[in-house]
């Protein structure tokens, strides 16, 4: 189903903050809005934007492939992402990283058997000084967790899971 | 000392419309609309001597002076991608002190006649986009923004546009294009953004803290901005402090404020009281620098970091001690670079590619001192063959890490 039809308030709150002739400008907002319900962007989805946009779907299909917030495959519901870049690195990034990986029995790009999390580490988030630190990319859009360590991190890792379980 | 950018840390709830203006906020974009002319706006931060924070250090009033008044509409950007490993001072300004970054970007766009605003925000950034959203909306509803600003002619608008994860969005020819809804690689330049930008139109692109020293430039005058920092660097920086620092953060000094002061007074010196062994000045784009007393006691201006054989660029230090090895940093920043590259030019694309593949074989232990000359070679070939300055940066660390620190890396390779 169109995001017209689904989402008509946000679609043209989108489309509302580009001039009409470069509407193809929304391109990435809309591919947010497309992801938001499952997680990644299906065919359908994009054939969709493409439309919407007067643009060809290998275009729209380019940009989920450029950027890493865009996927086109199913994974967790909640994308746990690691940065391991050198400021954070610094301040113990790597092991607590595989610390997490030894309490969640998975290993980095994998997923948790109950297809709730999914690990992955990522560049430089803007945070060094707060290390080690991850985001959330989940159904709600992103969320910082900053100076963590591996106790806190399991406990949102069962909040996340407890959570999920009372939505089904 | 009274913070300029950073004010939030003096003034609790500076995020909050009424008490930004309380203090002081949106007189002088109200002064500029109502009382000056453009040009005047422009004349003002081109004496005070304010010069790029984005990391290029280029003068903020010549830039906007170079817009085309031959073509348009205008547009004015804020870079507010903020990708660099090493730098997180745009996020606590948009934070803590969101209005007087909109009042900038405010001033900036009538300074060159631009009715409409972007604010291109890593994707990351996604719960602070919605909350730039509410100040927007804020303004607008109190007639800061809008159509006849003030009952004068001038109208203007604000949006967001959030990025989605790729560092090369900070380099502003490849934000345009991001912000055109396409891939964001970066255009072959000339011509640059202030004739040919956003849509082909003039556009001036500048970064979240250049904006937001603007403010306070119209309110004081150029000559109080000109007389903090250097003749060569005027006015204050926020220096994004990270690494083996005991206490790592933000911290908002004049230009010419030594690593020494920066490193021992404000970040309480490195941890176990260990020897600094190395700084990296401008993020994982930095040239290596090696540390003795001299450098630490080396004022931070642009000019004065370039004797060092480094670049100040968004002043993002990052400190290494002595349990540092060199042959993992570069490992590291060669992994971010492969990761980011955009793939447009075969230099980068294909570069940083053979760079990780050598890196990991000195990394693991199964390189040998040929492979080291073959790295530090691959580094130097790329250097002044890369479309833009990503390709560039991806081999500073590489060269001078590998020419100033040779110890640490025929540690680690087999004899």
């Amino acid at each position: 189903m169109s995001l017209e039809k689904t989402h008509p308030k946000e679609v043209k709150q989108i489309l509302s903050k580009y001039p009409p002739e470069h509407k193809r400008s929304a391109v990435m907002p809309l591919l947010y809005l497309a992801q938001r319900e499952e997680g990644y962007v299906n065919k359908a989805a994009m054939q969709d934007i493409a439309q919407m946009l007067e643009i060809t779907e290998t275009e729209v299909a380019s940009i989920v492939g450029f950027y890493t917030l865009y996927h086109d495959e199913k994974a967790g519901k909640y994308r746990m992402q690691v940065c391991t870049d050198l400021p954070c690195a610094l301040r113990g990034a790597d092991e607590f990283m595989q610390n997490l990986c030894g309490n969640l029995g998975i290993k980095v790009g994998e997923t948790t058997p109950d297809g709730v999390v999914t690990l992955e580490a990522v560049t430089c988030l803007a945070a060094c000084d707060k290390a080690p630190m991850f985001q959330i990319q989940g159904p709600n859009g992103i969320k910082y967790h900053e100076n963590m360590t591996v106790d806190r991190t399991m406990e949102l890792v069962e909040t996340l899971k407890k959570s999920d379980r009372g939505v089904k | 000392m009274t913070h300029i950018l950073l004010r939030h840390r003096d003034i609790p709830d500076l995020n909050k419309f009424e008490v930004y203006k309380k203090n002081g906020g949106f007189a002088a974009f109200k002064k500029a609309v109502t009382k000056m002319q453009p040009t005047e706006v422009t004349d003002v931060v081109k004496n005070s001597g304010l010069r790029g924070r984005g990391g290029a250090g280029f003068p903020t009033g010549m830039k906007w002076s170079f817009i085309d008044n031959k073509n348009w509409p205008h547009y004015v950007v804020a870079n507010a991608d903020e990708s660099e490993p090493g730098t997180f001072k745009d996020r606590e300004i948009m934070e803590g002190n969101p209005f007087q970054f909109l009042e900038g970007l405010a001033l900036a766009s009538y300074a060159v006649g631009a009715t409409a605003a972007y604010v291109y925000l890593r994707g990351e950034f996604w719960e602070l986009a919605a909350f730039l959203d509410e100040k927007i909306a804020e303004m607008e509803e109190a007639g800061y923004l809008g159509d006849k600003l003030f009952g004068t002619g001038y109208s203007l608008k604000i949006f967001t546009h959030l990025g989605a994860g790729a560092y090369i969005c900070g380099e502003e020819t490849a934000l345009l294009e991001s912000l055109e809804g396409k891939r964001g690689q970066p255009r072959v330049r000339p011509p640059f953004p202030p004739s040919y930008g956003l849509y082909g139109k003039p556009t001036i692109i500048n970064n979240v803290e250049t904006f937001t020293n603007v403010p306070l430039i119209l309110a004081n005058g150029a000559d109080w901005y000109k007389s903090m920092g250097t003749a060569d660097s005027a006015g204050v920086k926020v220096f994004s402090l990270s690494g083996r620092v005991r206490k790592p953060g933000n911290y908002e000094l004049p230009f010419g404020t030594t690593f020494r002061q920066l490193i021992y007074e404000h970040g309480g010196g490195i941890q176990e009281g260990r020897p600094v062994k190395a700084i990296m000045p401008a993020g994982a784009s930095s040239s290596l620098i090696v540390v003795d007393d001299k450098v630490l006691d080396t004022p931070m201006d642009y000019a004065t970091v370039r004797t060092l054989g480094a670049d100040l660029g968004s002043a993002s230090v990052i400190v290494l001690d002595d349990t540092v090895s060199l042959d993992w940093v570069i490992n590291k920043t060669i992994h971010f670079f492969k990761h980011e590259s955009c793939g447009k030019c075969t230099t980068c694309r294909e570069g940083t590619f053979w760079m990780r593949n050598i890196t990991d074989r000195i990394h693991s232990g199964n390189g040998s001192q040929g492979d080291v000359d073959l790295l530090l070679n691959v580094a130097r070939q790329m250097q002044g063959k890369c479309l833009c300055a990503l390709g560039e940066f991806s081999t500073m660390a590489v060269v001078t890490g590998i020419e100033r620190f040779p110890q640490d890396f025929k540690k680690v390779v087999k004899a």
